[in-house]
């Protein structure tokens, strides 16, 4: 199971003074149970990247496709394929609109064309994997809510349609440290328990490193790195400079480190590797 | 000297969609000097952007004062010219551009003012350099990258006097490439224009480059001091919500381990240097 790009270009706004090639002939395959971070700079592309892998632009050359089925195709099942990726948008909560987190959580599976019943257990199934309490919080407007909770409702409307292929859009944007924890521990149970695939574009190089086990670097409408994050960080940091990225603190810190002569081993991802490096170096407990 | 800003007791209260009063800012006291950049910390809810509204009287205290250069922003007949002192830029870069051309757009709000034609041309002039967009001046902002957009929203609050700019997480959108523009900007905008900075950010690496750092939590300020201060206090900090930048919680875990370190390390390079 798989999602692919063959050969895509896509082209915004053809034939008008304003016309801009946004991708440039990309060719790649997302399998289902990966955890994918796409970064670049703005402009770089890496929304269209997505909004073409999810069917919501269709390409102007090449061709998209989930399962061997085209998502530009009109038919039933090119429809069905669509509805197996689920997009969380930046900001998710600015696209709450219902009366009752409830409804809001329904909208989607109802659209699906479940019954009573069963949108209800989704709902309810989907409430409680983002951790909002559904005699608390069921029947309340979502537009009460802190804006970490609407956040979590935004993320349980779409986990309600049950997608094999979730694509997050900057998840962590705008939040403080413990709710970007609480959200991606809901990211990384849908990954782990339900092993759907995550497609997550980000501009925060923490966020790759220790989330994704694969990461794309978009640039000028092309991939032009494709590899394990702890690799990237390590043997592209000169390139990732250049297209306006960065690495994570914690290869900065290893870095200074080794500059003073501390004697680290290459391959320091995290904090807690870091850290226990350092005190095995200092013979510390 | 007179601080620019004043908050003096200073309480919001408001009734939610649930008819339910929530007070969200509770009693604060703060003072700001001319010339300082004091970035604003808190967790999400904390009462960080509600603070930051009531700078340039976009909201008004339930109880207390905000007196910005002496003038108390619940008299109405000073509220021009508190917004032409107190300058906002917001997350969003996409909401805050209103024209179709970069200088068009920073002169919007010196036109709004009755500044004369000559006038305006200067200031637009002097705005985009002080924040290096010069030669952007006739591209159209929605082809710009985020970075390049939030700091015409810079030359904006500057081209209508600012001497104060309060920003309200302005990198929260941007890649990295962007954020560092930002920041870099103001630094810059700090201490060669001498304009006081409050910054508002969930970027600790950003705050550790101000002169002081106000903790909020639950509409109270927790804490306040220099970066160093406030950024070797990485239990507290952690139990608001918040993290110390990564070289504090090493040299916290280290001395914890046993390892003797000098007391305040909040850099990569201090950290280095205890090694050296």
């Amino acid at each position: 199971m798989s999602m692919k790009l063959e050969h895509v270009s896509y082209t915004y706004m053809p034939g008008t003074p304003y016309e801009k090639e946004a991708l440039k002939d990309i060719s790649l395959e997302i399998k289902k149970g990966e955890f994918v971070a796409v970064i670049g700079h703005t402009g770089s592309g890496k929304s269209t990247l997505v909004q073409n892998l999810n069917g919501l632009l269709h390409p102007t050359k090449g061709n998209a496709s989930l399962d061997g089925v085209d998502l530009s195709g009109k038919s039933n099942e090119a429809k069905m394929a669509r509805g197996r990726i689920g997009m969380v948008f930046q900001y998710p909560e600015h696209q709450l609109f219902a009366e009752t987190v409830y409804e809001d959580i329904a909208f989607g599976p109802q659209n699906l064309g479940l019954n009573y019943e069963e949108t209800d257990a989704r709902v309810k199934d989907a409430m409680k994997f983002v951790g909002l309490d559904f005699e608390t919080y069921a029947g309340r407007s979502p537009f009460s809510l802190s804006g970490g909770q609407m956040r979590r409702v935004a993320i349980a409307g779409v986990v309600a349609m049950n997608p094999d292929y979730l694509i997050l859009d900057e998840p962590s944007a705008g939040l403080d440290p413990g709710s970007r924890d609480a959200v991606f521990a809901e990211v990384m149970e849908l990954y782990k328990k339900r092993g759907t695939a995550i497609i997550m574009v980000t501009h925060s190089m923490e966020d790759a490193a220790q989330f994704a086990k694969r990461m794309l670097v978009v640039y000028d409408g092309r991939i032009i790195i494709d590899g394990k994050p702890g690799e990237v960080f390590l043997k592209e940091k000169e390139q990732l400079l250049k297209v306006g990225m960065d690495v994570p603190e914690v290869y900065k810190l290893a870095d200074a480190l080794r500059d003073k002569g501390l004697r680290l081993p290459k391959e320091i991802t995290d904090a807690k590797t870091l850290l226990a490096e350092i005190k095995r170096r200092k013979g510390l407990r | 000297m007179e601080p620019v800003i004043e908050v003096q007791g200073l309480t919001h209260v408001y009734i939610d969609a649930e008819n339910t009063k929530v007070t969200a800012l509770d009693n604060i006291d703060l003072q700001i000097m001319p010339g300082e950049f004091v970035a604003v910390i808190g967790a999400n809810g904390s009462g960080k952007s509600t603070l930051a509204r009531h700078l340039n009287a976009l909201l008004l205290p339930s109880e207390g004062h905000v007196k910005i250069k002496g003038m108390d922003t619940m008299e109405e007949d000073n509220l021009w010219d508190i917004r032409q002192t107190v300058g906002m830029v917001f997350q969003n870069p996409d909401n805050q551009i209103v024209a179709a051309i970069v200088e068009e757009d920073v002169a919007f709000g010196p036109e709004n003012i009755g500044v004369l034609p000559e006038e305006i041309r200067t200031r637009v002039d002097d705005a985009l350099k002080a924040v290096d967009m010069t030669a952007y001046r006739t591209h159209a902002p929605h082809l710009l990258s985020g970075g390049q957009k939030q700091r015409i929203a810079i030359a904006g609050t500057l081209a209508l006097g600012s001497e104060c700019i309060v920003l309200d997480e302005p990198t929260a959108m941007l890649d990295p490439k962007g954020r560092k523009e930002i920041l870099s900007t103001m630094l810059r905008l700090n201490k060669e224009k001498k304009i006081t900075v409050v910054y508002i950010t969930h970027f600790m690496v950003e705050a550790m480059l101000a002169d002081r750092v106000v903790v909020m939590s639950e509409g109270k300020i927790r804490f306040q001091g220099t970066p160093r201060e406030v950024f070797s206090r990485v239990e507290e900090l952690e139990r608001l919500g918040l993290e110390a930048p990564l070289a504090a919680k090493v040299a916290f875990e280290l001395r914890k381990s046993g390892m003797k370190l000098p007391k305040e390390i909040i850099t990569n390079e201090e950290l280095a240097a205890a090694f050296g």
